[in-house]
């Protein structure tokens, strides 16, 4: 079988990846001319958080994230288990009990403990949830991991080749376009997410932060050499335009909150990206016309792009069925 | 029947659309309540002319009348612009309007807010005011030529239900032929019945919705609730007393025991 993957993001590098390692012969197209330079992952917050997920995204995306994680592991030294931890402050309590009251998998850690796991939080924060079993990586790093892995398998990819599914011809096709399915795919919509690099050589934390906030809910990711990444808005709009003032000022002034050594930090970056999303926010597995559409990751790209590559891959090879994917309103679709 | 700028409705339970789990969450959670009228916020959602014209689709399609706010505008001027391209995107007259004075409380500016109402009112605009229980605000809006009042009950999202009684009472008394719907601080069904019992119009709730466990499980409590309220209001609930009244009479009986 030769199956050809369009879209060089997340989805499609693990798509090809899964289909390659099972000795499928697999081309890549993507329509950017480097990696990232055309899609949302480049901007994503590299966060494999499946448990604090469940706040907002019920029990699938939490079941597809989980067993991404060991995936991850097994392909990108980067991919490390360190835990998420939640922090609010004080007037925000119930924002915390709210979260709690939502997710699963934590423990509850008063100031020592988050003292120990983030000395540099000492003192700043009283009560939040420690989540152990979560990973994060570098979303840039981890793409480049996928494709070198994928060029030691002898499958390149081919970058600047813009094509759309109905004219690849007689091959298996794979679309892992993301927005750039709408015309297919008329059920998509974008949600525009912004996000900042802020460089800062005196803070260190091990792990994502998540600060709960009523209005601002924000997280700070570390990356290497001294980069943290914020992020990152939610905004119901299909455009990728330049990021807003008012956007800036939330994401600002929330790192500030979480600590005020971030005021003093130098603004490495600035990204925007639209994610695509069906209208419940869950993924599709949708075959038309020939090609497998795996789209609808919405904010959870990097978290559940290895579930749904594996079950990609399923499909195609072995006629399987997921109804939980490729059913159009499956009672696993609800909210609980 | 509840009758706004000449629309008559069924429904006493207005919805807001902002922070659902997903459109589709937001869908079903309309129709288990339903309401005949959703507000979305313009300013937030769009980034600007007809970029969130994904989420908009989905807004139209709830068969629902919508009524756009001007959620997040902090001067006189951004609510008015606002309210042009609220008119522009979704073709109504209709706007609720927001001017936010205070950002933590996201308390109503009554000053820009009477202002703006001045203004957009003169453009033919039906506009619905968010505002405090404030009665001298109030009536400048009414003045302005707004024909319906959206009181707050408690800062928007923080859901402590009717926070002011004796103020929100008042206004009440004080104008009882302005249909009073109230707008925010809702948190748990009660509140809402309460509201009813107490004669207001209407309800309009987001937060205490959108971010329940089960959105549509709460859609569905809080239109019983909307319904049990008018129903009590209108049967005429009976005044507290400080002392018991036996509701069968003792004094007579054959046996007591």
């Amino acid at each position: 079988m030769r199956v050809t993957v369009i879209g060089a993001g997340v989805a499609g590098l693990a798509c090809a990846l899964e289909l390659a390692e099972r000795g499928v012969s697999v081309e890549v197209l993507e329509r950017g001319a480097r990696l990232g330079a055309a899609g949302c992952s480049w901007y994503a917050g590299g966060m494999l958080a499946p448990w604090c997920e469940l706040e907002s995204s019920g029990p699938l995306i939490a079941q597809l994230g989980a067993e991404s994680i060991p995936w991850w592991q097994e392909r990108f030294p980067g991919a490390v288990v360190n835990g998420t931890l939640v922090v609010a402050h004080g007037r925000d309590a119930p924002e915390v009990a709210q979260f709690a009251g939502r997710t699963g998998h934590f423990e509850r850690v008063g100031a020592e403990a988050i003292a120990a796991l983030e000395p540099d939080l000492a003192g700043r924060f009283s009560h939040g949830l420690y989540f152990a079993e979560e990973a994060h990586l570098d979303p840039r790093a981890a793409l480049a991991a996928l494709a070198a892995r994928l060029d030691e398998l002898g499958t390149p990819v081919r970058f600047g080749v813009e094509v759309s599914s109905a004219f690849v011809g007689r091959r298996h096709v794979i679309d892992c376009t993301g927005l750039g399915a709408r015309r297919e795919l008329a059920d998509l919509r974008g949600v525009k997410g912004e996000m900042l690099l802020l460089h800062l050589g005196e803070l260190s934390l091990a792990r994502p932060v998540r600060l709960l906030h009523p209005r601002i809910p924000v997280y700070v990711v570390p990356r290497a050499e001294g980069l943290f990444m914020v992020g990152a808005t939610m905004i119901e709009s299909d455009e990728d335009t330049r990021i807003s003032a008012r956007s800036m000022l939330e994401l600002l002034s929330a790192a500030y909150a979480l600590h005020p050594a971030f005021g003093e930090a130098e603004i490495a970056e600035i990204g925007t990206g639209v994610r695509a999303a069906f209208p419940d926010n869950l993924p599709r597995l949708r075959r038309r016309d020939g090609t497998l559409y795996v789209n609808g990751l919405y904010r959870h790209g990097f978290l559940i792009a290895p579930a749904l590559a594996r079950r990609a891959a399923a499909v195609l090879l072995e006629g399987r069925h997921f109804p939980e994917l490729m059913n159009e309103d499956p009672p696993q679709r609800r909210l609980a | 029947m509840l009758e706004l700028y000449g629309t008559k409705l069924e429904s006493r339970l207005l919805l807001g659309t902002a922070r659902y789990p997903s459109p589709a969450v937001l869908t079903e959670a309309v129709r288990a309540a339903r309401a005949e009228v959703v507000t979305v916020a313009l300013r937030r959602e769009s980034g600007g002319e007809r970029r969130g014209e994904g989420f908009w689709s989905i807004i139209r399609g709830l068969n629902a009348r919508v009524l756009p706010n001007t959620a997040g505008c902090h001067s006189v001027k951004e609510a008015v612009t606002t309210a042009h391209m609220a008119r522009e995107v979704f073709a109504t007259t209709w706007i609720k309007l927001e001017v936010i004075g205070e950002d933590d409380t996201l308390q109503p500016d009554p000053f820009g807010l009477a202002e703006a109402a001045r203004l957009l009112c003169a453009e033919g605009f039906e506009v619905f005011p968010y505002t405090t229980e404030d009665l001298v605000v109030a009536e400048r809006l009414l003045s302005a030529g707004c024909r319906v009042l959206m009181p707050w009950g408690s800062p928007i999202g923080s859901g402590r239900g009717l926070n002011n009684l004796f103020g929100l009472t008042a206004l009440r008394a004080h104008f009882p032929a302005v249909p009073l719907i109230i707008d925010a601080g809702i948190g748990v069904p009660s509140h809402a019945a309460r509201a009813l019992e107490l004669g207001f119009d209407a309800v309009l709730i987001n937060t205490a919705i959108a971010q329940a466990r089960d959105p549509v499980g709460m859609a569905a409590a809080f239109a019983q609730a909307v319904e049990a309220g008018r129903a009590a209001r209108l049967a005429g609930p009976i005044e507290p007393r400080d002392l018991a009244e036996p509701s069968t009479p003792v004094i007579g009986t054959a046996f007591r025991g």
